[in-house]
């Protein structure tokens, strides 16, 4: 149900002034120490940024998509390491059990990934399949009342820090498309999962990804999500919409943020006797800044009204990812720009924020993906 | 005991505040509010000595208009029980507000009434110690430490120079000050829950109160713009600028 104007916005304000206050000040801190404080974790789950998507009687927020989005533009305001940690909860962690799980798996699962007091991390990815999803090769074999998992998935978000994998694996090996594959509820510690070394990645240090080992993992039948086969990636294809908003959201959030420092900057720093922010080449690189985030802000919400209205948003979904995260891309290249060469020391941070945003247009379906998504739908439309 | 805080709405205090151009105030139209920085803290010790078990409930009270409810709300969404607002249009000084907080006290009998040692916008300082005398009730102002045994509460005093720590009778109004606690942040579900938390509206005619002003404003004008500083060359010249100039030394 959708929040009266008075508490969403006391809601988006206590987010703000956590992250003004309290994630903002460590920055520099996690991407030194390539974690995230415990102390500040268990701040953001005590305020319930775990829960958010994760409807009320399962002890989340249940939030519509376009508060969500809301409160996504806050939390891209600082490292997007830290909106990692939550965001595979809120997103793909969640999400599928949300929508496909049984009543026995959400009563299990939901309220602890709500409260944050496990991590939820989707396993998709492997070697050899990446874009190529439907191709993936892990299997799980029934065994009487259990599957045995084998395979390795790769880049798995959040997989050091996991209490719960959404598996994706084939159950049956003669289907070799997305229908042969069925979604697993793993619990860490499971006799057989076993994890590779964090990746050493080209930013958003303090986020971690690894690789994620079944060796003859044994799984009870009733982890299998829904309770039946072959639906695991349709499950995916389901989560994508919302997970693809929200990060669109944020890469508008970080896009904010990169402005106001680099206008900061820009009026502070003086160069031939004036502002920098005087010269019409630097007002130039802020103004494109300005319009493009604003025109993303403005595609994201958007998009998450219409999916709270009921509408298929695939297409906008992917529009919206595409065009905020190639933004944010181009925003932080100016931020850079206009910082000169304070921009390539790590001491002023942009750099890193710099390094952050290229995920964006790389995970939940590259800007490539995106744009096949777009035009297959378009040309799917006009031949209806 | 039953614990009653005073919150009020102010200007947020990360916004720049403006002086409208006539000088007779401050922009208000537009500008973000929020619970003052010191009434936060009382709430924050109230929803404390609740969760400790010696607080039995926490009513908070705000006086003003009617979007002082959303204040209410953030001290509702903290921990607090129930808000009552006294509702006024008319400009609130310290004496009226001390006299309305006085009408809901003898509604509420509280033990115990905490508030703000003061707040941000016009810095008063004046509330509290206008309440306990109207009351006849002890006070604690300045608080930084706050301890309850039979009866009476022990209170830490922050004071120029130092700390004092006095004893107080029950019933008393204790006001906070900046290291009474750190105020939590209201969890995102608690401010959902706080909607269904009960607010009763009241006005300063139900209390029998006239709060009309007393004090009139004569001009309110920004502090002068800071001045450059200057560099020196040698000690020398520091020590003759520092005698003579800032006639310091």
């Amino acid at each position: 149900m959708a929040l009266d104007e008075d508490t969403l916005e006391q809601l988006l304000d206590t987010v703000r002034r956590f992250v003004r206050e309290r994630l903002v000040p460590n920055e520099e801190r996690v991407a030194e120490e390539d974690a995230i404080p415990a102390e500040l974790v268990q701040e953001m789950a005590e305020l319930g940024l775990f829960g958010l998507s994760v409807p009320q009687e399962y002890e989340g927020l249940g939030l519509t998509m376009s508060e969500e989005v809301k409160v996504a533009f806050e939390l891209g305001r600082t490292s997007p390491a830290f909106r990692s940690l939550l965001g595979t909860n809120n997103g793909i962690g969640s999400q599928g059990i949300v929508l496909d799980g049984t009543e026995e798996q959400k009563h299990k699962y939901l309220p602890k990934l709500a409260r944050g007091e496990i991590i939820g991390s989707f396993a998709l990815t492997e070697p050899d399949s990446g874009s190529d999803a439907s191709s993936l090769r892990t299997t799980a074999r029934r065994d009487g009342d259990h599957y045995v998992l084998n395979g390795t998935k790769r880049f798995i978000t959040n997989a050091p820090e996991a209490g719960l994998f959404t598996v994706m694996a084939r159950t049956d090996t003669a289907q070799k498309g997305a229908r042969g594959i069925s979604a697993f509820l793993v619990e860490a510690g499971t006799p057989g999962l076993r994890l590779g070394k964090p990746d050493r990645k080209m930013g958003q240090r303090g986020a971690h990804t690894c690789d994620v080992i079944f060796e003859d993992c044994r799984v009870p039948a009733e982890q299998l999500l829904g309770g039946i086969e072959g639906q695991g990636f349709k499950t995916a294809m389901k989560v994508l919409d919302r997970g693809r908003l929200h990060i669109s959201a944020v890469c508008v959030g970080v896009a904010e943020r990169l402005i106001e420092d680099a206008l900061s900057y820009a009026i502070e720093r003086k160069q031939f006797g004036q502002p920098i922010a005087e010269f019409q080449l630097i007002q130039a690189m802020l103004a494109d800044s300005r319009t493009e985030a604003y025109a993303a802000r403005s595609m994201v919400l958007d998009a998450a009204r219409r999916r709270d209205a009921g509408e298929t948003v695939t297409t906008e979904a992917s529009c919206c990812k595409l065009f905020a995260s190639e933004m944010v891309g181009r925003v932080a290249d100016r931020a850079v720009q206009i910082h000169g060469g304070a921009g390539y020391i790590a001491d002023y941070g942009v750099e890193r924020f710099y390094r952050d945003v290229r995920l964006f247009r790389l995970y939940e379906g590259t800007s490539q993906i995106q744009q096949l998504v777009i035009a297959r739908n378009m040309i799917r439309e006009h031949s209806q | 005991m039953k614990v009653l805080v005073a919150i009020k709405r102010v200007i947020d205090a990360y916004v720049k505040v403006r002086v409208k151009s006539d000088g007779s105030g401050v922009e208000t139209q537009n500008v973000k509010m929020s619970m003052n920085p010191f009434c936060e803290i009382a709430v924050e010790e109230a929803v404390r000595m609740k969760e400790a078990g010696i607080a039995s409930e926490v009513v908070v009270v705000s006086c003003g208009q009617q979007n002082s409810q959303e204040t209410i709300r953030t001290a509702l969404a903290m921990g607090a029980d129930r808000g009552i607002l006294v509702q006024s249009d008319a400009e609130l000084q310290p004496l009226a507000i001390a006299k309305l907080l006085k009408g809901v006290v003898e509604k509420e009998q509280p033990e115990l009434v905490l508030m703000g040692k003061q707040a941000v916008d016009n810095d008063f300082n004046q509330t509290g110690q206008m309440l306990s005398a109207l009351l006849d009730w002890s006070q604690a102002t300045f608080a930084s430490k706050i301890e309850k045994s039979d009866g009476k509460l022990t209170v830490t005093r922050e004071i120029d120079g130092g700390l004092e720590t006095i004893e107080v009778a029950l019933p008393a109004v204790v006001t906070a000050d900046l290291r009474l606690n750190e105020p939590r942040y209201a969890s995102l579900p608690n401010i959902m829950k706080a909607k269904k938390k009960p607010i009763d509206t009241m006005s300063a005619e139900d209390l029998g109160v006239d709060p009309s002003p007393r004090l009139s404003v004569v001009k309110v004008s920004e502090p002068p713009a800071r001045q450059g500083g200057a560099k020196v060359g040698s000690v020398a010249e520091l020590v003759e600028k520092l005698k003579n100039e800032a006639k310091v030394i």
